[in-house]
């Protein structure tokens, strides 16, 4: 083989080999959890029921001692996602099935309901503020949008009930919950982060590591489309 | 060039065929400059970033117009030259290459060479210096004990917050009430107090000229003036995790008595949940995990309105002459 030739495979297999190295990190950065869509079918004017939960203990996966948030699809089944596709200008009626314990809030302010009117019921009963600085009972997580000026603290299952708590999602109703409803209007298009205030990622610095910073975990986005 | 060895030697006299190319530059670079430093200070100076919505802002404006014409004539000589050299000096096509006379030292050029440099780069630093102490700190951060501040007898103290992933807002003169929304009054020094709940953020008011960080467990003072009421745009300009890049919210500067009637409605709105805060504190001791199960207890408390700027108690007994004004706005500055 000439000189030539040699060269040119030479530059070949390093052009191969570089090219699977940019392929391989180029996938594993845009790798992402699915997208729940609730756009297709929708009937104009009427409202879309989006039903998560949050729990412990994901139980499965890369990361099963990650406290997460899941997501109940069109079709009924649960989808370890944060990443949900709402239409425009609609209603969205929230149900969280709230499977955790109480955290304290770093801040109190979190404790508060912000954005949703007079919509938010904790097992049906009307509330707008939480005490959260106790983990006898008090706030688990909260579902906040920023940009939309929403701050849902989701009350949590009290201590004392921690017998009956889920331990791996999904989570079953059996379990020990609390059911918190909301409604909020999608707003325009856009897509609008959303995450939970509690430093719920245990053992991570100021709490906020981990599952607080991954997506498909504690935020995610939400996208509102026409 | 054709300067002769004799030319360089007898520091380029009358009989210097260079002295022509010289002048022509030097009248180029005149005239740019005549025409640009009017330009710059009535025409451009208005539309520098980032406006007049307060002091800080304006000064900001001032530096950066007066920093840019320090440097127009430079760039006007360079421009000038490369543009003469490309075009008078220009090798003609075809005729021979033929070496140039050799370079020595000219200690003319030289000196004034290091005499232009250093002026100019000393200029720089005395103008930087004087800037960052007149205006009250320039907008900037000066922690705890900050060294200039304004004389002013009414400052309103707003605490800003920083945690993972928003701003929030306290004012400890209406009850110590807190928001999401940084509402500030029109033609009123505001004394900024910045801390964090976590990680380092940086609290960055664009229009306002303000730019002060945001860390655990310090309390960093940055003063300003507004003087124009507008939007303002706050930024986390320090990268502090996955959504650093959404960590960002308006405010807005709003005449004194649509400040007011808004902070008492708030400061009444938001009773209940005002009593489930903290005690207001210049800085807040957040536990290595919160996840722990640990409290954010207030580590030093807000003196009372009579202490408050008089070098009584606490850390604004490094604020000489200031005194806040507990409820209202009405008095002057």
């Amino acid at each position: 083989m000439s000189k030539g030739a040699r060269l040119a495979v030479v530059l070949v297999f390093v052009a191969v080999g570089m090219g699977m190295i940019v392929f391989g990190v180029m996938t594993y950065v845009r790798e992402n959890p699915p997208t729940v869509d609730f756009t297709t079918g929708h009937r104009p004017g009427a409202p879309v029921h989006l039903t998560i939960q949050t729990v412990g203990t994901i139980g499965f996966g890369p990361h099963p001692s990650w406290v997460s948030y899941l997501v109940k699809a069109p079709d009924g089944k649960w989808v370890h996602t944060t990443l949900w596709k709402v239409p425009a200008h609609t209603t969205i009626d929230v149900t969280v099935l709230e499977y955790d314990g109480a955290t304290p809030l770093r801040n109190q302010f979190y404790g508060e309901v912000q954005g949703v009117g007079n919509t938010y019921t904790v097992n049906g009963r009307h509330m707008s503020l939480i005490k959260a600085t106790s983990t006898a009972a008090g706030v688990a997580h909260t579902f906040s949008v920023p940009h939309l000026g929403i701050n849902i603290p989701l009350y949590a299952v009290p201590s004392s009930e921690s017998a009956h708590e889920c331990s791996s999602a999904p989570c079953h109703p059996a379990s020990a919950h609390q059911t918190i409803t909301f409604s909020f209007n999608s707003g325009g298009v856009h897509e609008d982060r959303w995450q939970c205030f509690i430093p719920c990622g245990a053992g991570w610095l100021d709490g906020n590591g981990g599952p607080m910073q991954t997506i498909g975990y504690m935020g995610g986005f939400l996208e509102v489309t026409a | 060039m054709t300067a002769t060895d004799g030319d360089r030697r007898d520091g380029g006299r009358a009989d210097d065929p260079n002295r022509r190319h010289w002048r022509f530059l030097l009248l180029v670079v005149l005239v740019g400059t005549i025409i640009v430093e009017p330009l710059l200070w009535f025409v451009i100076r208005v539309h520098m970033p980032p406006g007049r919505q307060t002091t800080a802002a304006q000064g900001d404006q001032f530096d950066a117009t007066v920093l840019t014409m320090m440097a127009s004539p430079v760039v006007i000589a360079v421009l000038a030259y490369f543009t003469y050299a490309m075009v008078v000096w220009r090798h003609p096509k075809g005729a021979p290459l033929v070496d140039g006379p050799p370079i020595r030292s000219n200690l003319k050029v030289q000196a004034s060479w290091l005499f232009m440099t250093s002026a100019i780069v000393m200029g720089a630093f005395v103008f930087g210096t004087y800037e960052l102490i007149v205006p009250a700190g320039a907008g900037g951060g000066e922690g705890p004990s900050p060294i200039w501040t304004p004389t002013s007898k009414t400052i309103l103290p707003v605490q800003v917050i920083g945690q993972q992933w928003q701003w929030t807002y306290r004012y400890p003169t209406y009850g110590g009430f807190e928001t999401t929304q940084l509402v500030l009054p029109d033609n009123t020094w505001i004394a900024f107090h910045v801390t964090s709940l976590d990680v380092i953020h940086s609290f960055w008011a664009y229009q306002l000229g303000v730019k002060a960080d945001a860390n655990p467990q310090v309390d960093d003072v940055a003063f300003t003036k507004t003087q124009q009421t507008g939007k303002v745009t706050v930024r986390c300009d320090e990268l502090c995790g996955i959504w650093h890049g959404a960590m960002y919210n308006y405010g807005y500067v709003v005449s004194r008595s649509s400040f007011n009637s808004w902070a008492l409605r708030t400061e009444k709105r938001q009773a209940p949940l005002t009593k489930l805060l903290p005690p207001f504190s210049w800085t807040y001791s957040p536990s290595a995990n919160g996840a722990g199960g640990g409290y954010y207890p207030s580590s030093i408390p807000f003196p009372s309105s009579e202490s408050y700027g008089k070098g009584a108690s606490g850390p604004e007994g490094n604020l000489p002459g200031v005194k806040v004004s507990h409820k209202g706005l009405s008095g002057g500055q």
